[in-house]
């Protein structure tokens, strides 16, 4: 017999969605302190914060918005193979219209950019906008698989990162345009007060409106959601389209960060990534669950993956290998099957018992 | 008629390979030798091997994204193995062959046994072979051994003084036969084309579906591990970095072959004429000599898109469109 009270904590706790990426993070972070003492130690040095963790907060900021914009990608059955792409277009776009050089007047040494950063922002974006809608109406309108439709992209889009930029690794001189990677707001690292920002607008848009559940509805069974009322090619398009958005975010803070635009290199692998984070974080590959909360978190996973392995001295190279033991075994613990077979292995239940 | 439709894409391919061919001769002078197309076959011998791995796979409606690292993880265990410890190549060449296919029966069964996605799995495996690369060697390894060597630089004339071939392409065209043999001849390859047409129907049919679908993995692993043997031939080292988004050309090459995406459609044939466009599409590239080599990344994108949206017109008269 059991109480009515405590199990059903118990239960909801075990039922809840993110528990096993925050269980896999938590785990991450703690061998993390355990080989690292320093780890959680934060300083306050020339008006902000400096410390492993906020580290790795910085640099997880472009994975996160990519792997926010797969979420609802993947959320409607779909995938979008081509974020990587999209990553160096939209740099090479930004680096090439911020450019900058150094001007004297007056005797005052001045960076100025070839066109107005907001300018070149702007169009950047536009450009990674218009890559996810090719994507979206590829996707929607024509009915290709999402993962050919995004291939074709993956692949010519490199091209044309690369077309862009002439084959060369484009660099920016424009103090104003690296703030946008490696600047600071109130102590934390604007990127990711950048991902935060696009995080709460796309949970306001998803929990407030009736979208949230329009895309899990077309995830789930996209004639239904039609035969339903839902407007499934439309929503369809616009997730791709904003897909690309994020993207093209992610692509400026690159871009900032390094203070280049690499056409070969910027976002490689990137798209692998992104979906490996939203996995991680508790999304159904096979589309209609999907959690942002937990594509934050998985992409958090990522990171500090990433960040123990440089930190602790291990060859980089080993970096790769990890990545996979904790796919693996992330895998393995979300699939039902595998939990299954592993009651079954380690405790005989006798008939009746189970549930 | 059904036949007819049947046959349109592959039809369309050969096309399109024989009307860049055709664009080729009539533009560059010195296109149309048969050196010119045998090197085709000489130059992407290992892209044909893996790419028919590929179309078991996406015939039965799974994908492989791991091909690309088994290749680069099979040059350079093979280069270690022959390089510095001094194996004979008839000892290495079966372990490396071994190796491939345990690795893809490894993440084929992961795939059948847990329910897992593909796509997902032989991500994961993409990481692990990358990475164990790695951890073999850093930096690139040359074989310089004098068997190795000779084998790789034998060439076979067609007819004395005549256009030559090298080991690799024969090898391409005589793994090419098997597979359409297997494809088209063979219980297995029938049950991955029912597979790929509806896993659930297969299963109804009793056909062994979570074997079979074990064995396509597996197959593909092994056509990745030979593609890495012919790639050393090609490249005479072992390197982590070697094959760089090579599933990606091989996805690609199958698509352009004619083969569906979701599985149950396509030839073999078409595999081997999809690479040769890819091929084509370099060597025009080459030809030309004022356009730079990411216009080939473009082209093959603009290709892609076009085959898909054909794909799908043919699809749309037999299929209800989801």
């Amino acid at each position: 017999m059991r109480t009515s009270n405590a199990p059903s904590i118990v239960k909801r706790v075990q039922a809840h969605p993110l528990l096993w990426p925050v269980v896999t993070l938590v785990l991450i972070l703690m061998v993390n302190a355990s080989l690292n003492p320093g780890f959680w130690m934060l300083q306050w040095r020339d008006g902000h914060l400096y410390g492993s963790v906020i580290d790795i907060l910085n640099r997880a900021a472009p994975l996160m918005l990519v792997s926010l914009g797969m979420t609802l990608v993947i959320a409607t059955r779909g995938i979008d193979i081509s974020v990587g792409a999209t990553v160096a277009i939209s740099a090479a776009v930004a680096a090439l219209m911020v450019g900058g050089k150094l001007v004297i007047t007056d005797g005052v040494a001045q960076h100025v950019s070839r066109f107005p950063m907001w300018l070149a922002i702007v169009c950047a974006l536009l450009t990674a906008l218009a890559c996810g809608l090719w994507n979206g109406v590829l996707v929607a309108k024509i009915g290709l698989q999402p993962i050919i439709a995004t291939l074709i992209l993956m692949v010519a889009g490199r091209g044309v990162a690369q077309l862009l930029t002439d084959g060369q690794i484009v660099t920016v001189y424009y103090p104003p345009y690296f703030y946008i990677g490696s600047g600071y707001l109130w102590g934390l690292p604007f990127a990711l007060f950048i991902a935060g920002f696009v995080y709460l607008l796309m949970h306001l848009a998803v929990t407030r409106t009736a979208l949230g559940l329009f895309i899990q509805a077309i995830g789930i069974n996209p004639a239904a959601a039609r035969v339903a009322g839902v407007r499934e090619r439309l929503i369809s398009i616009c997730v791709y389209a904003f897909c690309g958005l994020t993207a093209g975010i992610a692509g400026l803070i690159i871009s900032s960060n390094v203070k280049s635009a690499d056409g070969n290199n910027a976002g490689n692998l990137l798209e692998l990534d992104a979906i490996l984070a939203v996995t991680l974080g508790g999304t159904l590959l096979t589309g209609g669950r999907f959690t942002l909360a937990g594509s934050m978190i998985g992409a958090l996973i990522i990171q500090t993956l990433t960040s123990t392995i440089y930190s602790i001295g291990v060859p980089p190279e080993i970096n790769l290998v990890v990545k996979a033991a904790v796919v693996f075994v992330v895998m393995l613990m979300q699939s039902a099957e595998f939990r299954r077979a592993v009651r079954g292995w380690v405790v005989r239940p006798a008939a009746g018992s189970h549930t | 008629m059904k036949l007819q439709s049947k046959y349109i894409p592959l039809a369309a391919t050969i096309s399109l390979f024989a009307a860049m061919s055709v664009f080729g001769a009539v533009s560059y002078t010195g296109f149309l030798s048969p050196q010119v197309f045998l090197n085709l076959l000489i130059d992407n011998a290992f892209l044909v091997i893996v790419a028919v791995g590929m179309t078991f796979v996406i015939l039965s409606g799974g994908i492989d994204l791991s091909v690309g690292s088994v290749v680069a993880l099979s040059t350079i265990v093979l280069a270690k193995l022959v390089q510095h410890l001094h194996w004979d190549l008839m000892a290495a060449i079966p372990l490396v062959l071994c190796m491939g296919t345990l690795f893809g029966a490894f993440m084929g069964w992961l795939i059948q046994r847990f329910r897992l996605q593909p796509f997902i799995v032989t991500l994961a495996g993409m990481f692990l072979a990358r990475g164990l690369c790695y951890l073999i060697s850093i930096d690139s390894i040359s074989i310089t051994d004098e068997a190795y060597t000779v084998l790789a630089q034998t060439r076979l004339h067609l007819w004395t003084d005549g256009p030559m071939v090298s080991i690799s392409a024969v090898l391409a065209l005589a793994v090419l036969a098997a597979a359409v043999f297997v494809a088209h001849g063979t219980e297995f390859g029938r049950t991955v084309y029912a597979i790929g047409g509806s896993e659930h129907s297969a299963v109804l049919m009793g056909l062994p579906v979570a074997r079979t679908n074990v064995l396509v993995y597996a197959l593909s692993g092994f056509c990745a591990a030979l593609g890495g043997v012919v790639f050393t031939f090609y490249m005479l080292s072992g390197y982590g970095l070697h094959a760089v988004g090579l599933e990606l050309d091989a996805i690609a090459a199958v698509v352009i072959g004619g083969t569906l995406l979701s599985g149950g459609v396509g030839y073999m044939a078409g595999t081997l004429f999809g690479v040769l466009t890819l091929g084509v599409i370099q060597t025009l590239i080459m030809f030309d000599g004022s356009l730079s080599s990411w216009w080939t990344r473009i082209v093959i994108g603009a290709l892609l898109f076009v085959f898909c949206v054909l794909q799908r017109v043919f699809e749309a008269g037999r299929k209800p469109g989801v």
